[in-house]
Parts: C-alpha cells; structure tokens; sequence
C-alpha cells in the first residue's frame, strides 16, 4: 500500500492511465459496476455510460481530450528529478522514482503543454495520478513555474489539472517550497492580467490543494471529485466522529461557494476555450 | 518562576538540578553549614552536563525541545522585541482565530505589523487557541493585516510557531486550503519588506501561509517541516513509533534546512534551549532581524520583489537536461 493510499481511501483500482489502460474488451465501472465495452469508455472520455462517474485518468489522455491536435508543444520535459536528501524509507527515493516510471511512462508527476484549446491558445499543466500520487515535489514546481512562464511569453491562459495527494515527503521542505514558488508565478501571471483557471479532479489534497488550486480567477471542479486540504481519515481522526455523506466532494465545495463550477469532463473544452476567450477582452 | 518542564533526554539534568536545589534549601536553611563550594562544583558541572547534551541532540529530540511546552512563543516575542504593540483581531468575516496574533508594534521606534501563531500556556488557553492550529479565519486576519502593512508601507515581521493548519470540518467547510494558497499568493506580491522567524514548529502548510517572505530564519531548535515526523512515520512505515526515523530523513532541522539552501538564517539559542533563558534568546536574535530590516529596508520594493521571487523561484533541487 503506498503512503496514499492511507490518506485516501480507494485510491487504486480505477484509473485508466497511459499503461493504465486495462487491457481488456470490457471494464467494470467503479461505482455502478456496469460492465462497460472498453473502447465506448475510451470515446466517452473514460465516463461511465450509465452512471457519469469521472474515472481518473493519466495526465496525457487528458490533455489529449483538451487540446486540438495541432501545434502541441510539451514544457518542462528537460526537467528531472533528484534525491538530494538521500530519502529513504522502506524503498530508496530513486527506486520509488524508477518504480513510477516505469508504471506510467512519465519522468515525474506533471506534464506541461503549449497548445490551443478550441483554437484559444493557452498552456496547460496536467498532474499524473499514478505518479506517486501525483505529490509535488521539486520537478513538478519547476515544470509548474516554466509553464506559467510559457503563458506570460505568450500572452495566453494558464490552466492546470490538479489530481495529488499533496506534497511529496521524499523531498523535505523544498516540496514545501513548491507551494510558494508555483503561487508567486501565478502571481507575476495575474499582473500580466493573464487569466488563470485552476481545475480540481478526484483528487486534489493537501499541498496541492492549499496552494495554486484555489488561487484561479475561475475554479472549476470535475464531478465527484474529493478535494480538501486534510485527508477524510485525518479529519476523523481529529475530531472522533464520522463525517457528513458527501465531505470534500465537488458538490460539496460547490454548495460552500469554494469553487466557480462543476464541469462534466466532455464538456470541459468547450468551457475552458469559452471562458477564456470571456478573460480576453 | 514557574517549576522547569523536562524532556525524557534531559532526565539527567533534571536529575543534577534537583540535588542543587535541595542543597541550595538546605545552604539557606543552615547558616553554618557551608556547602557554596559544593554548589559551584555542581553548577559547573549542570552546564557543562547542558552542553554535552544539547550538543548531540537528534533530530527528533530537536523536534521535541521544539514543542517544548516552556519554550517561548510569538506574545513572548513581541514583548521582548517589540514595543507599543497593539492587537488587531478578527477577519471581518466569520471570526477571530486566536491561533494567530498580530497588529502594529514598533521594532528599534521604527512601526511595523507583526503576525505570528499563538500557542496556549496552560489548557484553558491551549483550547480557545487551538493549540496555535489555525483556521481559515486566522489565515484571512494574518493576510487582512499584511495588507495593512502594504497599505502603509510598514515592514511584516511574521512569527512560525504551529503544529499545522487545523484539520477539521468547520476548517476544510470555510476554505482552509483557499485560505493558506492565497496567503502565499498575495505575500509573493506585498512590497514591503517581510522578515519571517521560525521559534518552535514550522508545521507544513499551516506555518508556509504565513512564512513567504524575503528572508527566513530559524531558531537554532525549531524545527519546519513538510509533514510532522509523526505524520510521516505513520504513512511510511505505518507507525508513529518511528517518528525518529523519519525526523532524521525528513530533514527538520536548521542547520540541515541552512546547508540545503532554503533557510538564509540559524541563530544560536542558549544553553538548554530557548525555554531556559528567554532574555538570552531575545538577545540572540534581536539583531540578526535588525540587520536584515536594515538590508532590506535599502532595497527599493521593485528590487525587494524581484529578489523576493527569485529566492522562491530557486527552491528545490532538479536535473536540467541541456
């Protein structure tokens, strides 16, 4: 079990990533068990047909469902990690790093795109689940922080797609530290009067969370999503009762007046080119 | 003064200090017996007993003298530092958060804001101070009076002194994680100078949201810290019971934080930790933020910011592929 998975609850099993994609005809929908012909699931941006559960998926799928097709360019792919405190902890640092690689095909947890959605031009950073949890440490800032500049060079939108657990241990305070530095670059963004728009997915925790995720001039959410800055079974844990159906669901952040919207993820494009364009004068 | 707290490492100072004590009754109680040689010897050898053991703290000891329930706290330090201060409360929203204290003082005659987080002596003021745990509201007040600061062109010194953000419903209902990512936000953006100390715990998230400044420094036993060793210990090796281990990997400390590059300052605390000598510890770190406040102060705020995002821009480690 990784350190993740105790923080949330259920957190394998369903995600459909790169390599993640079952290699199966048919799949089984997490939540409603409907057994679901793989490639109408693939079509249907990995929603389930009969229930719209938002399965998770890899960072590239994603940004294969929001970007068109021409004139994609990744940022930040030069970027790497390093063991600079000699973590160790049952399993070395770097042999966590080759393990999540060689699982997702990724050099580290975020990818970065320049590109175009519905012709609006933006840059759009994507977090990759299945490595380690999506944790941002060092290269994700740096990745983080190249896009934004990116943005400003190009006069575009900056969008990201959170999907961690939070801050990675491995790296000690400098993962910390990623937190900072990725809000001060969205603040040079916002005097540059760039628009940022910040979506939470299933699931945005702890340091990611309490970061850049809240800070977009438009916050949107994917249904269902789990996003909180404390994990549900820290939360219990502190305050010895069972939380209320639905604590830290999209709906939930909705209702609270935390977030702008709830998007279905098929109409996520459309939305992001149209409130883009809204941010242009 | 109040009867001295010891940790389990210090059970033999404890232990030395007790015999002084009872020999120092019995020296006052019996004028004829003359034990002051033997008073000297003993007190002699209890600070050299101090050093030896303050010189070869772990990490996780470190931790421990950190939360250390005597160890001065952001009211000590603004009284000790700080003069005509006046507290401001409340976010004008929901609350006032008396995790986190702050308001206009003067440092050196000079006006400044200071904020820090609040820890409780005793339970009643642990509980209505949450044990220096924010919510969301304490973080809006922290930020409400940076503004101020900005506003009237006044230097921030903030105080990092929290075992982490509050984890709880009403917090995660109000926005906590809006709350401290908007803190780090708008303090990327202040233009005034701010001088950050770190005094006891640097907890996570919770002590970042009001720890984004120009320079940071850290008391020689504060710990800052992405996650409490505990925490860590518990998700790693499932077992808070190796917190020590995972002290030692996290790199906690000030000078491990020093030598990695993502704290500027250590000051030297005395003898024994903060706890035992509080006007030392003042007197140890009033003219480090002096000097920096004088650093900073001849910077103009364009070449405050700029240094300011630089720093931040530099933190973490990476490869750079050519």
């Amino acid at each position: 079990m990784s350190w993740l998975e105790k923080i949330i609850p259920a957190v394998k099993g369903d995600t459909v990533g790169k390599r993640g994609v079952p290699e199966g005809l048919w799949l089984k929908c997490p939540n409603c068990d409907s057994v679901l012909y793989t490639e109408d699931v693939e079509k249907n941006q990995h929603v389930c047909m009969k229930c719209s559960y938002h399965m998770r998926i890899g960072a590239r799928t994603r940004l294969n469902g929001l970007l068109d097709e021409s004139g994609r360019k990744e940022i930040g792919a030069e970027v790497t990690p390093v063991d600079s405190l000699k973590f160790k902890d049952s399993k070395k640092y770097p042999d966590r790093l080759k393990q999540a690689t060689e699982a997702t095909g990724e050099t580290d947890a975020l990818v970065v795109m320049q590109g175009a959605i519905e012709k609006v031009p933006a840059v759009v950073a994507c977090f990759e689940f299945e490595f380690m949890g999506g944790s941002m440490g060092s290269v994700v800032g740096e990745r983080f922080a190249r896009g934004v500049d990116a943005a400003i060079k190009a006069k575009c939108g900056f969008v990201s797609v959170a999907a961690s657990g939070g801050a990675r241990m491995q790296e000690g305070l400098a993962s910390l530290m990623q937190m900072a530095k990725t809000n001060a670059r969205l603040a040079e963004l916002a005097e540059k009067k760039l628009p940022y728009i910040s979506i939470l997915t299933d699931p945005t925790m702890g340091g990611v969370s309490a970061s850049f995720a809240f800070v977009g001039d438009v916050v949107i959410a994917e249904p269902g999503a789990l996003v909180g800055f404390a994990g549900p079974r820290v939360i219990e844990q502190t305050v010895r009762e069972k939380l209320p159906d639905g604590f830290q669901r999209a709906e939930f952040l909705l209702e609270k007046g935390a977030i702008d919207m709830i998007v279905d993820r098929r109409e996520m494009r459309a939305t992001l080119a149209r409130l883009l364009s809204a941010m242009r004068s | 003064m109040a009867k001295q707290h010891y940790l389990d490492f210090e059970h033999p100072i404890s232990e030395l200090q007790a015999r002084i004590d009872e020999l120092t009754e019995l020296h006052n109680g019996v004028d004829q017996l003359d034990v002051s040689d033997e008073l000297k010897k003993l007190r002699r050898k209890l600070a050299d007993l101090n050093k030896s053991i303050y010189s070869k703290l772990t990490p996780w000891q470190i931790a421990l003298v950190a939360r250390h329930p005597q160890r001065p706290y952001t009211l000590d330090y603004i009284g000790g530092m700080f003069t005509e201060f006046v507290e401001l409360h409340g976010d004008r929203g929901f609350s006032d958060d008396r995790a986190i204290v702050g308001g206009f003082a003067r440092f050196d005659g000079k006006s400044c804001v200071v904020i820090g987080h609040q820890k409780g002596r005793d339970t009643k003021e642990k509980v209505a101070r949450n044990w220096g745990m924010p919510r969301p509201e304490g973080y809006r007040k922290a930020l409400r009076l940076m503004k101020l600061a900005d506003k009237f062109s006044l230097p921030i010194f903030t105080f990092v002194d929290t075992p982490g953000a509050y984890p709880g419903v009403d917090a995660e209902e109000r926005g906590q994680s809006e709350a401290i990512g908007r803190n780090l936000f708008e303090m990327a953006q202040m233009r005034v100078p701010i001088i950050v100390t770190v005094i006891g715990e640097g907890g996570s998230g919770g002590a970042l949201a009001i720890a984004v400044g120009d320079t940071t420094v850290m008391l020689q036993y504060s710990t800052y810290s992405v996650i409490s060793p505990e925490g860590c210990a518990s998700i790693l090796w499932k077992s808070a019971e190796r917190a020590s281990e995972a002290a030692e990997s996290l790199a906690i400390t000030a000078p491990r934080l020093k030598a990695l590059g993502l704290i500027d300052h250590v000051v030297a605390e005395p003898s024994g930790g903060a706890h035992r000598d509080p006007v030392g510890m003042v007197q140890n770190l009033k003219p480090l933020l002096a000097a920096e406040l004088t650093r900073l102060s001849e910077l103009s705020p364009s070449e405050r910011l700029q240094q300011r995002r630089a720093r931040l821009a530099a933190y973490g480690a990476v490869k750079v592929a050519a």
